[in-house]
């Protein structure tokens, strides 16, 4: 994969294919340096935010936590009972430690692709690294914060997760900014790398500001009877999010999933799109996508299946609901089959919530406003996302909470 | 005093005229059936009777224990104490049958052991609760969810629209005796095709819808005899006979 320094240069004012395009030099870089203390004593207004993209502070029913505050690494570290099990640090730390980690670093998504992955190549903040060891199943989830302090800056991470022949993990990382930060823009690079018989669930739930703008570039490897479950939430404003992973299903049973519910609130630009490659015998995939785009909110729901496998399987579903006559979902559903045998299928529905479904609510009882917000909250219902009971319920919390501030 | 009274009640539902100057009064405590052919206006009268907004109330008023509800919102009319089973009610995703249980319950003490036992009545398990509304009911299922969420409502005076129909004879008893039992000391309207639902449920009096008028009113078994030997053919010929009078 590309690494050639020219070849990034060149491309730092190379536009994304999707998404509105963002002068650079519109963000600042600098920003006050924070020094490492543990995530209990920071300050109550970035405790607050965090706790709102499931980053838990108290670190309960946590086994470990990287928490990054603009340029700054504060926070990085696991409970010892799972040292040797587990490694969890920065990932300008990681590519000191480990030489082969620049056999993973840029090997999934090209440094060229576009002028985000070119600046987070050239002004790199740091980001995370987690590996799981083989045969290690880490049955409570580690968490990253990845937090903008400064308003106006620029922040590029670039995180690396590699998954060991058979280990399982869940990770949950959120993304947030300070009650003060209006503007800025996020750029995370992402690769996952899942071993033979790897199971990894990544919930990830971003809360940014009305004029933020946000540009996560994530690809995943999904190797022999491994699977990899990727949740997205984003439900408060943001400016402009572009983004479009993108899963290898390279090995036999390979299975890739990504589902995100996502809630358009003000004038958000939200470009979402899920891509997966059937590369592997017997290999799966399934994008479910529900959008809610309420005032002025613009979405669009991409979602993308190849099957580049005679024996592989993998379906799209993509709903969106109007809640304002002023917003605007484009759902694109592709599907590409390039062998015969491939199995791919998709279903697609975007429209305003039921009259006969308030109807219904209302002779049970719930007025008007009551019906439709059942009915919003319900588009939201994070079962979709198959997780473990108590991360779930928690999900769930967090999802009711932000709903009934938008609602 | 009349639990439910329809006084010349005459509705339109885009510009159509679909019920036609209806009387009904259904004392307390008395359980009566609606018969009639296919879009005769039964189901238009169940909606009209909630209020819902798309039917049209040209002329008559609707009263309840005393009280016009004509002009008054389907969620008001709800919380005096009419409640209804659909007979195909719309699935919803991501609303869960608990969302509406809770919503009935919420006052009760020991709500949540309310809950279990209201499914074991219904034979649903405590799971059943979490699914989406409606969505990939069986028949059977959608007929006990709709009565489930009538036990939990616990109304004064109760719509069924056709809750036999669709279902198979292990449902329908289940059904039938649930019905049977709630419907002790209450009022109801029922509508029913075939009239397998009166094997379980005693009924006080019977009308018969034709073309948005009442036909014809009296004894349920007598009517639904007279229906089933010779079709709705018979009682067309009463209200021809009514209007040369």
């Amino acid at each position: 994969m590309l690494k050639d320094r020219e070849e990034v240069l060149k491309a730092v004012s190379k536009p994304a294919s999707l998404g509105p395009d963002l002068e650079i030099k519109d963000y600042i870089r600098e920003a006050k340096a924070f020094y490492s203390c543990p995530v209990s004593s920071l300050p109550k207004e970035i405790t607050d935010q965090s706790l709102k993209v499931g980053i838990r502070t108290d670190e309960k029913d946590r086994i470990g936590t990287y928490f990054q505050i603009d340029h700054s690494v504060v926070f990085q570290g696991f409970q010892k009972a799972f040292e040797g099990k587990i490694e969890l640090m920065s990932t300008t730390e990681a590519i000191k430690k480990y030489d082969w980690l620049k056999d993973y670093w840029w090997n999934l998504i090209p440094a060229n692709m576009d002028k985000y992955t070119a600046l987070s190549e050239l002004n790199w903040d740091h980001g995370y690294f987690i590996r799981v060891l083989e045969n290690q199943k880490i049955m409570f989830p580690l968490q990253a914060c990845l937090f903008i302090s400064t308003n106006g800056l620029n922040q590029n991470v670039h995180n690396v997760v590699i998954m060991e022949p058979n280990s399982e993990a869940q990770i949950i990382t959120g993304c947030t900014v300070h009650p003060n930060v209006q503007r800025g823009l996020h750029v995370g690079i992402t690769e996952f790398y899942l071993k033979k018989g790897a199971k990894l669930t990544f919930t990830m739930i971003h809360n940014w500001a009305q004029n933020f703008d946000a540009r996560p570039r994530t690809a995943v490897l999904v190797e022999d009877d491994a699977t990899f479950v990727n949740n997205y939430i984003c439900l408060k404003p943001v400016k402009s999010l572009q983004t479009y992973p993108v899963a290898y299903c390279k090995g036999s049973n390979s299975k890739a999933r990504f589902n995100s519910i996502i809630f358009g609130v003000g004038n958000s630009n939200i470009d979402l799109g899920a891509k997966i490659v059937l590369q592997g015998p017997r290999s799966k995939g399934e994008v479910i996508t529900h959008a809610i785009a309420s005032d002025s909110s613009q979405i669009y729901s991409r979602g993308l299946l190849i099957g580049e496998h005679s024996d592989s399987k993998a379906h799209l579903e993509c709903r969106g609901l109007l809640v304002s006559d002023r917003a605007f979902i484009h759902a694109i559903p592709e599907l590409i089959g390039k062998v015969s045998g491939t199995e791919l299928s998709h279903e697609a529905a975007v429209g305003k919530i039921a009259e006969e479904q308030i109807r219904y609510l209302m002779a049970r009882g719930f007025s008007e406003a009551e019906a439709r917000s059942l009915i919003v909250r319900g588009f939201m219902d994070v079962t979709i996302f198959g997780l473990p009971d108590a991360l779930r319920d928690e999900v769930k919390r967090i999802v009711d909470g932000t709903a009934k501030g938008v609602l | 005093m009349s639990s439910l009274s329809v006084e010349n009640l005459s509705v339109e539902v885009n510009g159509k005229r679909i019920l036609d100057e209806v009387n009904l009064a259904i004392p307390k405590g008395e359980v009566h059936v609606l018969f009639g052919p296919n879009a005769s206006g039964k189901t238009s009268l169940l909606m009209t009777i909630l209020g819902f907004p798309n039917y049209k109330v040209v002329s008559g008023e609707i009263w309840f224990n005393g009280v016009s509800i004509t002009n008054m919102s389907t969620d008001e009319r709800v919380r005096l104490g009419i409640g209804v089973a659909f007979q195909n009610p719309p699935a919803i995703r991501g609303v869960k049958l608990a969302d509406i249980l809770h919503n009935f319950l919420k006052s009760e003490p020991e709500a949540k052991k309310k809950e279990i036992e209201l499914c074991e009545t219904l034979n649903f398990t405590k799971d059943f609760l979490s699914r989406d509304l409606n969505l990939c009911f069986s028949g059977g299922e959608v007929k006990r969810s709709e009565l489930l969420q009538i036990l939990a409502q616990k109304p004064s005076f109760v719509m069924l629209d056709e809750p036999d129909s669709g279902v198979d004879i292990e449902n329908l008893g289940v059904i039938g005796k649930v019905i049977n039992d709630f419907l002790k000391e209450r009022s109801g309207l029922l509508i029913t095709h075939l009239g397998y639902i009166l094997r379980y449920v005693k009924a006080d009096k019977a009308h018969v819808l034709i073309e948005g008028k009442v036909a014809c009113s009296g004894k349920p078994i007598k009517i639904l005899d007279q229906i089933l030997k010779e079709g709705y053919g018979w009682c067309e010929k009463c209200l021809k006979i009514e209007k040369k009078c």
